[in-house]
């Protein structure tokens, strides 16, 4: 008998039995399901079935403690006739629209400050993001005391810099009500969009930079022909997470304002919550939080298209 | 061992809650339950933070001793009750007793136990409930929830300041307010009213001053829209002019607490508001003082508001603890409920509260809390003759929709912000179309 045959006749004794589960799990099919399994499991249970009791109760009369009936669309179709529904709906487009603008300028232009060698560059990099870590409650009720009609220490530098003479009611009027909270959300989201677009920076190669330097590209030029076409993946990804929850926002206009006055900050989710839980009426709340999905799957598509043609190029 | 089957156990238990009840009433002691019976109450912050102090160290060692319960306090802010019972109520699990505001019990109705058993017997007790406890917490069928209180309002003025300009007494009428807030504006003293988005102060001025013009929602029988009236358009010119001549106009944005700092910092001479400012004033006087160095609640008085065309009317907060129909501990919470609101009970929290609330039900009005500080002896009756919204229809689910909704202060925001008066009353008028109908 050869050696080798001995070898193999002894490893093939010495193998294992292996189980039903082992046997399957060796399959990539199934080991790749199983993996996933936690995930499905997750997702399913806190974003598809909140997802689909939202649509089922959007289709019913249902309200607090009252299961409800199916109605159809009857209550998109009185959305359409609620005046104050479709002022919600043009202040949460001006809303995300100014907000993301001015959050993607100011980001951009802190993260290109950030990425610049200074001293205290990592203490700088942590104090930037102090806005972010806050708890958006407790911020905003710092700036709703900033925006007081009485006690504003905004009105009253201005006043002291002889900038203004009466003062600034800066909630209280319906246009500025409006850019008073974009300017809350502008500062609250500016430090997303630096650091996401700063971790962007980091990897672009610094060679380019000089070999564009070394043909007599001036600055702008650098960052319009190198730095922006490399960054406008990541930018593109921030964007839309940023246009998500700008759309989506609660908490900021619900302290500030609560959608007043007169209804000239009210958004989406506030008048949602206003209606499903101010009047108990779920079903109707439902129809108008659902009311963005649509609006909020057109942007997504678009800029994930848009995402895939940058990757592409 | 005899069994005891289900039907004639729940027999016995409710043949016992309705015998004991009596005796409950007229000692404040209930029967003692096993140990390990917890009776959850979810109710707001107080305003008047020395009753959250009695509740928890006076009132949870007694409901051991009387009750044999433990009794599990949570106080959350006022604003949160609604997210929380929503919650609760679609879960079927959460506090047994839910302290609610305004109309909440009409519209908790298919979700809260019936109380009208215990609610009947402490009204008997008790004098009687106000005409607006009942409207918010009785569907005309059956009780939604045992009323527990009303959070007065009425104006809190500067005294002084008010006299500077030739009022010796508060304003009787609105026309007398407008001018003495007319001239008190001009002197940097203006009255401070909100008309935001917030759920004590907006409504409680705004809904009164529409019915003191003759305005309502409804008719009586809560069906017809009757907003788009003559007397209502006048009311809102009349809030027009009224909040040039004598308001602050930062007024448009202002919460439920924004008019108390203002007026404790001396910005404005008179606010409608709960008793806080002056309880608060009086109790930090070497904080709260008048430009004169003085103690500032030396210099605050109260009155109702004023006088309309109709008459005068008020809109006060009323609080109904409601016993949900998903507790498991229905005749614990019941018990406690008939125990917290008798009389020897309730008294401790009725003193702490030092005229900041009053008892729902009239025979609190006789209580020597009232003759002790003649400053805040305007609330000893402010639940007689109190309206809820929806007046002079039911306090329904519609009613709370147009309040949440607030489309009647939007009604006067909106024309104070510029928009004709005739647009502003057919706006409002179209959207309580579509709620009533």
């Amino acid at each position: 008998m050869a050696v080798s045959d001995v070898i193999s006749q002894r490893a093939y004794v010495a193998a294992p039995r292996r189980s039903a589960a082992t046997r399957l799990l060796e399959d990539e099919r199934w080991l790749a399901a199983a993996l996933l399994l936690p995930t499905v499991i997750l997702l399913g249970l806190f974003i598809a079935y909140p997802f689909a009791e939202g649509v089922w109760l959007s289709v019913t009369d249902a309200r607090v403690g009252i299961p409800g009936h199916f109605v159809g669309l009857a209550n998109f179709t009185a959305l359409l006739h609620d005046s104050i529904f479709r002022v919600a709906v043009w202040n949460t487009f001006v809303y995300t629209a100014v907000a993301t603008v001015f959050k993607l300028a100011l980001g951009l232009w802190l993260a290109l400050l950030l990425n610049r060698h200074f001293r205290g560059k990592a203490f700088t990099r942590a104090f930037v993001l102090l806005p972010f870590i806050i708890p958006t409650v407790l911020s905003t009720f710092a700036w709703k005391w900033m925006f007081d009609p009485t006690f504003s220490v905004i009105n009253w530098s201005l006043f002291q810099l002889g900038l203004i003479h009466s003062r600034i009611n800066w909630l209280g009027d319906p246009s500025l009500a409006l850019i008073s909270v974009i300017i809350v959300n502008v500062w609250r989201g500016v430090p997303f969009y630096a650091i996401s677009l700063l971790a962007g920076l980091q990897t672009i190669n610094p060679e380019l930079q000089e070999a564009a330097a070394i043909d007599g590209a001036r600055p702008w030029q650098r960052f319009w022909h190198v730095t922006w076409p490399l960054l406008l993946p990541v930018t593109m990804v921030v964007v839309l997470f940023s246009v998500i929850q700008t759309f989506a926002d609660f908490q900021l206009v619900y302290v500030l304002t609560g959608g007043g006055p007169a209804n000239a900050t009210q958004l989406f989710a506030t008048y949602a919550y206003q209606i499903g839980v101010g009047t108990g009426l779920l079903s109707e709340g439902a129809a108008v939080s659902l009311a963005m999905f649509p609006f909020l799957l057109i942007i997504v598509v678009v800029q994930l298209l848009y995402i895939r043609r940058v990757e592409v190029h | 061992m005899a069994r005891i089957h289900r039907r004639k156990f729940l027999k016995l238990s409710a043949a016992g809650a309705a015998g004991g009840l009596a005796g409950i009433l007229a000692t404040g002691r209930a029967p003692a339950y096993a140990q390990g019976t917890t009776v959850h109450w979810l109710r707001w912050n107080d305003f008047v933070p020395s009753s959250d102090k009695v509740l928890r160290e006076q009132i949870i060692p007694q409901a051991a001793k009387d009750l044999g319960i433990t009794l599990n306090i949570e106080m959350i802010n006022g604003n949160d009750i609604q997210a929380r019972t929503t919650a609760a109520i679609q879960s079927g699990t959460g506090p047994d007793v839910i302290c609610a505001l305004n109309n909440w019990p009409q519209l908790y109705a298919a979700s809260v136990a019936e109380v009208t058993d215990i609610t009947e017997a402490i009204g008997k007790a008790q004098g009687g409930f106000y005409a607006e406890s009942t409207a918010v917490a009785n569907d005309g069928k059956r009780w939604l929830g045992v009323p527990w209180c009303i959070v007065g309002a009425e104006n809190s003025y500067r005294k002084s300041w008010f006299e500077a300009v030739g009022a010796t007494k508060f304003p009787e009428t609105w026309d007398e307010y407008r001018a003495v807030g007319k001239k008190l504006k001009a002197k940097g003293q203006p009255i401070g009213q909100t008309l935001g988005h917030s759920f004590g102060d907006p409504p409680t001025f705004w809904y009164p001053f529409l019915w003191s013009f003759g305005g309502a929602e409804v008719d009586q029988s809560g069906k017809k829209v009757v907003l788009d009236s003559k007397q209502t358009l006048e009311s809102v010119k009349y809030a027009v002019g009224f909040w040039k001549d004598c308001c602050d106009e930062g007024g448009l944005a202002w919460d439920d607490s924004s008019n108390n700092r203002a007026f404790l910092a001396g910005t404005i001479s008179s606010t409608l508001n709960g008793a806080s400012i002056y309880l608060l004033a009086k109790r930090e006087p070497d904080k709260y003082q008048t430009e004169k160095g003085t103690p500032l609640y030396q210099d605050i008085l109260h009155g109702r508001l004023p006088k309309g065309p109709a008459g005068q009317f008020s809109y006060q907060l009323p609080m109904t603890n409601m016993l949900m129909g998903y507790s498991k501990q229905q005749d614990a919470a019941k018990k406690f409920l008939a125990w917290i609101t008798s009389k020897p009970v309730y008294q401790a929290w009725f003193d702490s509260q030092g005229g900041y609330s009053v008892g729902a039900t009239t025979s609190w009005e006789q209580d020597p809390i009232w003759k002790k500080d003649p400053v805040m002896a305007p609330f000893r009756d402010v639940g007689r003759g109190a309206h809820f919204p929806g007046y002079p229809g039911p306090a329904n689910r519609n009613a709370a929709e147009v309040l949440s909704k607030y489309i009647i202060i939007d009604m006067y925001a909106k024309a104070v912000q510029g928009m004709a008066a005739e647009d502003a009353v057919k706006w409002a008028s179209g959207e309580l179309q579509k709620i009533y109908t």
